[in-house]
């Protein structure tokens, strides 16, 4: 039964020594997607290049999927995983400044550090100012704090938030990945370009 | 299967979207979390500040609670762990399809002085709204798709959504 390192099957180093194979898978498949190029990353925001988005989703579908197939299978005990705890304002306002360094930065942090292993220096200077802002946030989160614990909600799921059940929605999420799989091939037919 | 796109040599961006979603579901099996990035920027700024300014840290009411709620060495956790592998595994990629490269990636338009200066911007807004948000693009947006919590969900669109309404205004950052 998985989580493995919750229920004592391997040690916490060993934990340590497969976080450290799974970020080599990790680094791997960014890499190769090209995700270590903020050209082709923007290239989402412009439509000219879409790979964020088929990446993205397939990558959360599979991940989904597979979560779900291991927990029916008995392999995973779903209520130990960790589940991102939500805070409604932080969680906008959060997701709104990261946004906006998105398409001024042109990568996201991983993003940033995959381009930097081969040698890209415009993510060395983003990950440069990542260390600042989030030294910023350190320093004056006395300022930020009333904002950051604002409308705690527990760890909710969102097929619960709408009401839905676990199956519905990731029937329903499957659809709409394919959905915007179409309208991102349609996009780069529509707006292509050669050389980026 | 390989399937290799001839003209950029890239993988095909669903083939690589299922690989990642393998690699996801295998930090969930083990590790019983999903990937992250920005966590581990935090864990050396804490650490840096710990060693350079010791009375700051006891005395900054962030580090306090940090320090309530984290036990150890702040470098001894998963995410160090697992981007420093990040690290390898993007060299190793890039060395085997001949990307390594030292360069400034920029559009024509713009030169090389001000792709850093944005990315420099780019970067404090990111490493910001991460500690906001509690978590980036990896942690909070993917991962908490991956299982269903409506916190990552919500990152996930505020985080799309803004960078969709600005584009137009830095376009020709890009294009």
């Amino acid at each position: 039964m998985g989580p493995l390192t919750v229920y004592e099957i391997i040690s916490a180093n060993t934990n340590l020594v497969l976080a450290f194979v799974i970020g080599i898978g990790f680094g791997f498949v960014l890499e190769n997607s090209g995700f270590s190029s903020s050209r082709k990353l923007a290239g989402m925001f412009y439509g000219y290049d879409t790979t964020v988005l088929k990446v993205f989703f397939t990558a959360a579908i599979t991940a989904m999927v597979g979560t779900l197939i291991f927990a029916l299978l008995g392999w995973l005990d779903l209520s130990v995983i960790y589940i991102n705890p939500t805070y409604l304002w932080s969680a906008i306002l959060g997701g709104a400044v990261m946004g906006a360094g998105f398409i001024l930065g042109g990568f996201c942090p991983g993003t940033a550090f995959c381009a930097l292993s081969i040698g890209k220096l415009d993510a060395l200077a983003f990950i440069g100012g990542l260390f600042i802002g989030v030294f910023l946030f350190t320093e004056a989160y006395p300022v930020f704090e009333g904002i950051y614990k604002a409308e705690f909600m527990g760890a909710p799921f969102v097929y619960d938030a709408l009401g839905m059940s676990r199956g519905v929605f990731a029937a329903i999420l499957i659809i709409a990945a394919f959905g915007m799989f179409w309208l991102g091939e349609w996009s780069e037919r529509k707006f292509p370009r050669d050389e980026y | 299967m390989m399937n290799l796109d001839k003209s950029k040599k890239y993988w095909n961006p669903y083939f690589g979207g299922v690989m990642l979603g393998l690699v996801l579901l295998a930090a969930i099996y083990t590790a019983g979390r999903g990937l992250g990035a920005s966590g581990a920027v935090k864990s050396v700024l804490v650490t840096g500040m710990e060693a350079v300014a010791p009375s700051h840290v006891e005395n900054t009411p962030f580090y306090k609670e940090y320090f309530a709620s984290h036990s150890g060495n702040p470098m001894k956790s998963w995410l160090v762990f697992e981007m420093l592998g990040l690290v390898v595994g993007g060299f190793v990629s890039g060395a085997m399809a001949g990307r390594l490269k030292f360069k400034v990636e920029h559009s024509p338009k713009i030169t090389s002085r001000k792709r850093i200066i944005f990315a420099v911007l780019g970067g404090i807004f990111f490493g910001l709204g991460s500690q906001l948000g509690r978590g980036c693009t990896s942690g909070a947006a993917l991962s908490g798709m991956a299982v269903l919590s409506l916190g990552g969900f919500i990152t996930m669109i505020f985080i799309f959504g803004t960078a969709f309404a600005l584009a137009y205004f830095v376009r020709k950052l890009w294009i």
